[in-house]
């Protein structure tokens, strides 16, 4: 029973992980109805910025508001020049487009950073959480993060005048524009939030997995099984996913013999299959009927 | 979903083209032909095995280009594909002895079931929830290759290493020239099957599926049907690849086919004009080379060349390869062809 509490407690760990990248990903979906692939390497790419800023003497705190505030604006910056052109594209083009950021950005922080593994200070410390052995006051501290987090966006997206325009622009953009919200401008402004929602996972994330630019690779498609898990429409329902995703991850990686850690990617993929064959709109996802 | 077809159906897969322009066409396909047959007599040997690779890549993205051109779907697994047939080719020589010749149509075989099964999920997806189930297969193939489960056959991390067959009926031929001409063969037999195939009853059916779903199913269209079978060729045709990738290449190694390569097969097919198979040729020139040039520059510059011109296609030359193609068609016959968009 020990063991079980253990593995569930550290699966609860890492989901925050997942969640927040889930986060990231429904954030984006739900602004702009297309799955962001390059998602990872910009929260990678914001976490370089943030590790430079720390280079050059700044300490955490102000390098992590700074790097949210650059991520931001990048966010906003690449969907403006890159993106809003391609607004009435095919999503083809969409995908390709996404994979031209997602080779960009992997290739540019290889060049300027180089490919060797960076340390990532934590904010919280290593030491293990109120005595326990179990779960260390980083892990803790991103289980806290993600949480206020999602808190954040409800209100956001319950309470204030933009959260609700961006809600509306999503979901029937062309009755938006009739009560004078400025559609174009909320998917930028989804693209911002997105990028630096994943500012936020990714610089809680590189101290455990440590800098380098590659490190998203896995997480993302963990990101994404969370997010389809909970539902690509539910902000709720993806950090559900993701505290879902990371129990079974090391659920199964306990109990199931042969499934070690090599195993853990197949894992994610088979998650990801299974949940769309089963139940594609997810835990927490509206049903989206099409009319023909 | 209407938006998926937009892409791929602005110009048919098959055209049927005028007199004066099918001589062009005829000629210049004579003349890349004729160029393809004699350069590696006047060439070093590396400059052949980089040409092998060429038509090699050109198989797996006139593959990728059936499935996406053909009956409009995605993928951004087709290296999982390729790995699964470089490791059949790799498995059957170097563990059972068998030729390697005839490890081309068990690798298609394999593959055929692989990507068939792998299409019944595929169903009920559709495009960007595709493109997410297939990208987390790439991104998984590495892991599954390294699983110990299989190591005693897949040789694990290490990989294997394959031996180079000689040439046969003692032809006073180095190996590379040999492996060129034979793959040459091989690819020139895909490029007409492909062709045929999409001209054929199958094919027109697999486009009906792309240019609009319901409509292809009120025709009688048997959709599950076409779309895992597009899927199936689709992953053979891929495999073949994979399996004459393993025998040039003389190694297996599970981190050869991560999700890289899906990216650059992705890239080759939409430098070269989606729907358009002789563009597979020029992306797969495009795949192989750029990286080179790039590389020699400076480590890690590939893929920034890659998105940069994957970037510059979308927004300058939308339909890739086969715009340029037009262009210079027009060039020669003086005027556009009536109907013709670009």
């Amino acid at each position: 029973m020990e063991l079980f509490t253990n593995q569930v407690l550290a699966g609860i760990a890492t989901g925050a992980i997942y969640a927040c990248m889930a986060l990231a990903v429904v954030m984006i979906y739900q602004a702009i109805d297309h799955l962001n692939f390059a998602q990872g390497e910009m929260a990678m790419f914001s976490t370089f910025i943030a590790y430079q800023l720390m280079q050059w003497g700044l300490s955490f705190w102000p390098a992590f508001i700074l790097t949210l505030v650059i991520s931001f604006i990048g966010g906003i910056v690449l969907e403006r020049v890159l993106f809003k052109p391609l607004t009435n594209a095919p999503v083809l083009v969409h995908v390709a487009g996404f994979i031209a950021l997602f080779a960009i950005l992997n290739s540019v922080a290889g060049l300027t950073w180089d490919f060797t593994i960076k340390q990532f200070p934590s904010p919280f410390g290593s030491s293990g959480f109120l005595g326990s052995q179990l779960i260390s006051t980083h892990q803790a501290g991103m289980v806290g993060v993600t949480l206020v987090l999602l808190a954040l966006l409800y209100i956001f997206f319950r309470f204030t005048r933009v959260g609700l325009a961006m809600r509306a622009a999503a979901s029937l953009p062309e009755s938006a524009r009739l009560v004078g919200i400025n559609t174009s401008w909320m998917i930028a402004l989804g693209w911002g939030m997105a990028s630096a929602i994943g500012a936020i996972a990714g610089m809680l994330i590189a101290p455990v997995v440590f800098l380098e630019p590659n490190m998203m690779g896995g997480i993302l498609l963990y990101g994404f099984a969370a997010a389809v898990l909970g539902g690509l429409t539910s902000p709720l329902g993806a950090v559900v996913g993701g505290f879902l995703v990371g129990i079974f991850e090391n659920l199964v990686g306990t109990y199931i013999p042969g499934i070690g850690n090599e195993l853990k990617l197949p894992i994610a993929l088979a998650l990801i299959i299974v949940v769309l064959v089963i139940k594609p709109s997810g835990l927490f996802g509206r049903k989206i009927v099409q009319r023909v | 979903m209407s938006t998926v077809q937009d892409s791929v159906s602005q110009a048919p897969a098959v055209t049927a083209p005028s007199k004066k322009s099918m001589t062009i066409s005829t000629t210049a396909t004579l003349v890349v032909f004729a160029a393809l047959l004699i350069t590696p007599l006047f060439v070093k040997n590396f400059i052949i095995f980089q040409m092998t690779m060429v038509l090699i890549y050109a198989i797996a993205i006139l593959a990728l280009n059936l499935l996406t051109g053909g009956s409009g779907q995605f993928s951004l697994g087709q290296s999982a594909f390729y790995a699964v047939g470089a490791y059949t080719a790799g498995v059957l020589m170097e563990n059972f002895g068998v030729n390697y010749a005839l490890t081309l149509p068990a690798a298609g075989i394999v593959c055929f079931i692989f990507g068939f099964l792998f299409g019944f999920p595929a169903l009920r997806l559709s495009g960007v929830y595709l493109a997410l189930a297939t990208f987390a297969l790439a991104v998984a193939m590495p892991q599954i290759l390294k699983l110990n489960v299989l190591e005693h056959w897949t040789g694990g991390v290490q990989g294997l290493v394959i031996t180079k067959p000689d040439a046969p009926f003692g032809l006073k031929m180095s190996q590379d020239m040999w492996l060129y001409y034979f793959t040459l063969f091989v690819s020139t037999v895909i490029y007409v099957l492909a062709v045929n195939l999409l001209r054929s009853r199958s094919g027109r059916a697999m486009m009906a599926i792309r240019d609009n779903q319901i409509a292809a199913a009120a025709m009688g269209v048997d959709l599950p049907l076409y779309k895992t079978l597009a899927f199936g060729v689709s992953a053979a045709f891929t495999g073949i690849a994979g399996a004459l990738g393993a025998i040039v290449v003389q190694f297996v190694a599970p981190d050869s086919f991560t999700i890289q390569l899906a990216i650059a097969i992705f890239v080759g097919m939409v430098v070269g004009g989606v729907g358009w198979l002789p563009g597979s040729l020029v992306g797969s020139a495009f795949i192989v080379f750029v990286p080179n040039v790039a590389e020699s520059i400076s480590k890690g510059l590939s893929g920034a060349v890659f998105g940069v011109f994957l970037f510059a296609v979308i927004f300058l030359l939308p339909h890739g390869a086969r715009q340029v193609a037009r262009m210079i068609e027009m060039l020669f016959t003086g005027k556009a062809r009536s109907g013709s968009k670009v």
